[in-house]
C-alpha cells in the first residue's frame, strides 16, 4: 500500500521514474562504478522525460509537480545501484536549480534554469573551499566589484559535477568584512576565463560521481550574473539546503531498504553450522532492528514532509530527519555488510558500495555534528 | 486516424496474486497495474495516430470493479480516452465473453484500427485478438512485429518462425502485436496529471446492448475443472569437474538423447 502523504500520480510518476531507472541506469551501474564515471547523456535523457524539472514551474520548463513528487524523484533513484549517478542528478535538480527558479530573473531563468532542467546544461554549486566547509561564512573566494561586473579570485573543493559542469552556481564573499551578510550567489558559466578546475578528486565512495577541486584567477564576471540579492546569498543558499536535506532523507531510507531486503535474501540462502544463518537469532534480530530503524526515520521523513506540503517550514524536523535517515542508512548497510561475513568485503558484492556510498551523506550538505547543532539551537539551547 | 487499443489491467505481477480455491479464479484484490504487453499496443498506436497527422488513440478495457488505474497508465502516455466495462454480471467470464464484450465497446469507437496484445501477461490464452475480429468481422494479422497504415490499408510484417511475412489488409482491422516491437514511453509528470482530465467512460453490460445471460459465469463455454500448484523446479545435479567434466557433460547430454 502507497504511504497516505502520496496520491494516484504520485505512484503512477513513481511507476514511471522506477521503469526508467530500472531499464536504463541500473543495467550500467557496474560498468560506470568501474569507469568512475559516467556519460553525460544520462542528464540529457533525464531532462528530455521531464525528471529534472518535476517541481518547477509549467513556464520555467519544469512539469508543475509539488514537493512530493521530489522524493519520489528521490527514493527511485537509490535503486539505480550507484550512489554517485544519483548524488549527481541531485545536485543538478536540488541544489543547482532551485535558487535559480526562486531568485532567477527572467533572463537567467532562460538562460540557466531551462538548460538545466532540459538536461542540456549541467551545473555544480560551489560553497566549500578548502578552508571552510561546515562554516560557511568562513569562505574567502572574494567577488570584488569593478566597475559594470565583477572580479572573482579563491579556491573550492570537493564540488561535485565540478568537472563535467556548463555553469556553476558560486558562493562567494562580496564583502569581505562581513560573515553572513558578505556573501551573494553567481551564476559562473564554465568556459569564463580565469575558471580552471585544479583537479578530480579520487573519493572512498560516490565514484561515478566527478568531485573537482576549482580555482578562479582574475575571473571577470558580469553584474547581470549576480543571483538574487547582494549580501543575501547565504540565507538563499540555506532556504533551499533544507528541501534538498529532506529529499537525501527520503533517499536514505530509500537506499538502506534495498540493502536490507537483499541482505534477507541472502542470510536465506547462506548456511553455517548446519543452518540458514536467518535462523540464529543474532542474525534474525540484526536485520528486524534495521527494519525497525528504517521505517522510523521514513515515518519522520514523511511527516515532516507532509508538514512542508502543508506550507510550513519545520527547518527542526527537517534536520533530524536528515541526520535520522542518513545516520541509519551507514549504520544499515554496516550491519548488512558484516551479515555477509567475508562476501560483504568483496567489490564484486552490492553491499560494499552501499556502505562505502552511505558513508558519505553523514558528512555532506551539513556534517550530523553541524546537524546536531542547529538542532540544539531550535530547541534553544 | 482513430486507433482501439484493447488493454488489460492486471494484478501487479511485482505482488502475485493467488488462486481463490472456491472459484478456481485468481483474487484480483491487490494492486492492479496496465499488462506490460499491452504498452506496446498503446505506444503503437500512438505512433501511428501521429504518423497520420490526426485522429486519436482510444483505449477498450474490460475489469472488475471499476478498476482504472492501468487504463490512467496508458492515458498519461497520450491516449485521448477510455471506454471501460464493469459489471457484477461479468465475474466468471471467460475468453469468449470477454471478447464478447470488448467487441460491442469496439463498435462504440468508430476505428480505423483495433491493436491488441498477441497474449495478456496474467491469462495467455491468446484467444481474444482473434475472437474479437471474429466477432466484428474484420481481418485480423496477427504477431505483428511492424506497422504502416497506407491510405485505407495496413501493412504489416508478421513475426514467423525463420522471419517475417508481409501482409497487407483492408482498413479497418485487428491486429495483434508482439512484446518488444516499439519502445513504450515513460509517462512524464505533466502526462500523468493531463490524464487525469480524460473522459473514461464507465460501461454496464447492459448499455452494450448485451444479455446478461451471455456472459460472466452464466454465459461461460469454459470450465476450469482444477486448479493445482506448479510443481517446484528440482535442484540440478552439480558435476565437480575432476578432469573428466567435458566427458561427463556429453554423457549427461547423451543420456537425455539430446546429442
Ligand atoms: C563527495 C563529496 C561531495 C561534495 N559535494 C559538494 C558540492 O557539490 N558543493 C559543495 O559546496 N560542497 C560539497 N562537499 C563538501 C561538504 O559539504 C563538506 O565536506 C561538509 O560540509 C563538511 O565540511 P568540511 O569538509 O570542511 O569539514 P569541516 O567543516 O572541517 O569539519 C570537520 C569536522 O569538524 C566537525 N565540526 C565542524 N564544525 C563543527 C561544530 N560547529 N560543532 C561540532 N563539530 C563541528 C565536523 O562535523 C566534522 O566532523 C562535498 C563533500 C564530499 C566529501
Ligand atoms: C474462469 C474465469 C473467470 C474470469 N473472471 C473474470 C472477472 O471476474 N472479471 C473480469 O473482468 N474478467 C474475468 N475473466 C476474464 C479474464 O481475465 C480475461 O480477460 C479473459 O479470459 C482473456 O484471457 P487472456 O488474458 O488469456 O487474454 P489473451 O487472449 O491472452 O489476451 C490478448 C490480448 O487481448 C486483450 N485483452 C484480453 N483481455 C482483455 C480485457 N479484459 N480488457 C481489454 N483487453 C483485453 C489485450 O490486448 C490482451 O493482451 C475471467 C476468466 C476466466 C477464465
Amino acid at each position: 500500500m502507497a504511504h497516505p502523504i502520496f496520491t494516484p500520480e504520485h505512484e503512477e510518476l513513481r511507476r514511471s521514474i522506477r521503469a526508467y531507472v530500472e531499464k536504463e541506469l541500473r543495467p550500467h551501474a557496474d560498468e560506470w562504478e568501474a569507469a568512475k564515471d559516467f556519460p553525460d547523456s544520462v542528464f540529457r535523457r533525464m531532462g528530455e522525460l521531464g525528471f529534472l524539472g518535476l517541481h518547477f514551474a509549467v513556464d520555467d520548463g519544469g512539469s508543475g509537480g509539488d514537493y512530493l513528487t521530489m522524493l519520489v524523484l528521490a527514493e527511485e533513484m537509490a535503486r539505480c545501484g550507484s550512489g554517485g549517478v544519483s548524488m549527481a542528478i541531485s545536485v543538478q535538480c536540488e541544489y543547482v536549480t532551485p535558487p535559480i527558479a526562486k531568485f532567477g530573473t527572467a533572463e537567467q531563468k532562460a538562460r540557466w534554469l531551462r538548460p538545466a532542467i532540459e538536461g542540456r546544461r549541467i551545473g555544480a554549486l560551489g560553497i566549500t573551499e578548502p578552508g571552510a566547509g561546515s562554516d560557511v561564512a568562513g569562505i574567502t573566494t572574494r567577488a570584488e566589484r569593478d566597475g559594470d561586473g565583477y572580479v572573482v579570485n579563491g579556491a573550492k573543493t570537493f564540488i561535485t559535477n565540478g568537472c563535467r559542469a556548463d555553469f556553476l552556481l558560486l558562493v562567494a564573499k562580496t564583502d569581505a568584512t562581513q560573515r553572513h551578510a558578505g556573501i551573494s550567489l553567481f551564476l559562473v558559466d564554465t568556459d569564463t576565463p580565469g575558471f580552471a578546475v585544479t583537479r578530480r578528486l579520487d573519493k572512498v565512495g560516490m565514484w561515478p560521481s566527478d568531485t573537482a577541486e576549482l580555482a578562479f584567477t582574475d575571473m571577470r564576471i558580469p553584474a547581470e550574473n549576480l543571483l538574487g540579492e547582494e549580501g543575501k546569498g547565504f540565507h538563499h543558499v540555506m532556504w533551499e539546503l533544507q528541501g534538498e536535506r529532506l529529499s537525501a532523507a527520503a533517499g536514505a531510507c530509500a537506499g538502506a531498504q534495498i540493502t536490507v531486503d537483499a541482505t534477507a535474501e541472502f542470510v536465506k540462502g547462506r548456511r553455517a553450522f548446519g543452518q540458514r544463518i536467518a535462523d540464529f537469532q543474532a542474525v534474525r534480530h540484526h536485520l528486524a532492528e534495521c527494519q525497525t530503524a528504517i521505517d522510523a526515520a521514513r515515518a519522520l521523513t514523511y511527516e515532516t514532509a507532509w508538514r512542508v506540503q502543508l506550507g510550513e517550514y519545520p527547518v527542526q524536523a527537517i534536520t533530524e530527519a536528515k541526520l535520522l535517515a542518513t545516520r541509519t542508512h551507514f549504520q544499515v548497510a554496516d550491519t548488512c555488510l558484516q551479515l555477509h561475513g567475508g562476501m560483504g568485503y568483496m567489490m564484486e558484492m552490492p553491499v560494499q558500495r552501499a556502505w562505502r556510498d552511505s558513508r558519505l551523506a553523514r558528512i555532506g550538505a551539513g556534517a550530523d555534528e553541524v546537524m546536531l547543532d542547529a538542532i540544539a539551537k531550535s530547541m534553544g539551547l | 486516424m482513430n486507433v482501439v487499443v484493447c488493454v488489460k489491467q492486471i494484478p501487479d505481477p511485482a505482488t502475485p496474486g493467488e488462486l481463490d480455491a472456491s472459484t478456481k479464479t485468481l483474487r484480483r484484490s491487490g494492486s492492479i497495474i496496465l499488462d506490460d504487453s499491452d504498452a506496446y499496443g498503446v505506444e503503437m498506436g500512438l505512433q501511428l495516430a501521429d504518423k497520420a497527422g490526426g485522429g486519436e488513440v482510444i483505449l477498450v478495457s474490460m475489469a472488475p470493479n471499476n478498476e482504472n488505474k492501468g487504463l490512467r497508465t496508458a492515458l498519461a502516455m497520450g491516449a485521448a480516452k477510455a471506454l471501460l466495462i464493469s459489471d457484477e454480471a461479468l465475474a466468471g467470464s471467460d475468453a469468449l465473453s470477454t471478447a464478447k464484450v470488448l467487441a460491442k465497446a469496439i463498435e462504440r469507437a468508430d476505428a480505423d484500427l483495433i491493436l491488441t496484445a498477441t497474449e495478456s501477461t496474467d491469462g495467455y490464452t491468446g484467444t481474444i485478438p482473434a475472437q474479437v475480429a471474429e466477432l466484428l468481422g474484420l481481418p485480423m494479422v496477427t504477431f505483428a512485429k511492424h506497422i504502416e497504415v497506407d491510405g485505407d490499408r495496413v501493412k504489416v510484417q508478421r513475426q514467423t518462425e525463420a522471419g517475417y511475412d508481409e501482409v497487407e489488409s483492408p482498413l479497418p482491422a485487428v491486429v495483434s502485436v508482439t512484446a518488444g516491437v516499439v519502445e513504450p514511453r515513460y509517462p512524464s509528470f505533466k502526462g500523468i496529471m493531463a490524464a487525469k482530465g480524460k473522459p473514461v467512460d464507465e460501461l454496464k453490460v447492459a448499455d452494450l446492448g448485451l444479455d446478461a445471460g451471455q456472459v460472466g459465469w452464466a454465459g461461460a463455454r469454459q470450465e476450469i475443472a482444477d486448479v493445482s500448484a506448479a510443481e517446484e523446479r528440482k535442484a540440478g545435479e552439480i558435476v565437480e569437474d575432476e578432469g573428466d567434466g567435458a566427458e561427463r557433460i556429453v554423457a549427461f547430454l547423451e543420456q537425455l538423447k539430446v546429442i
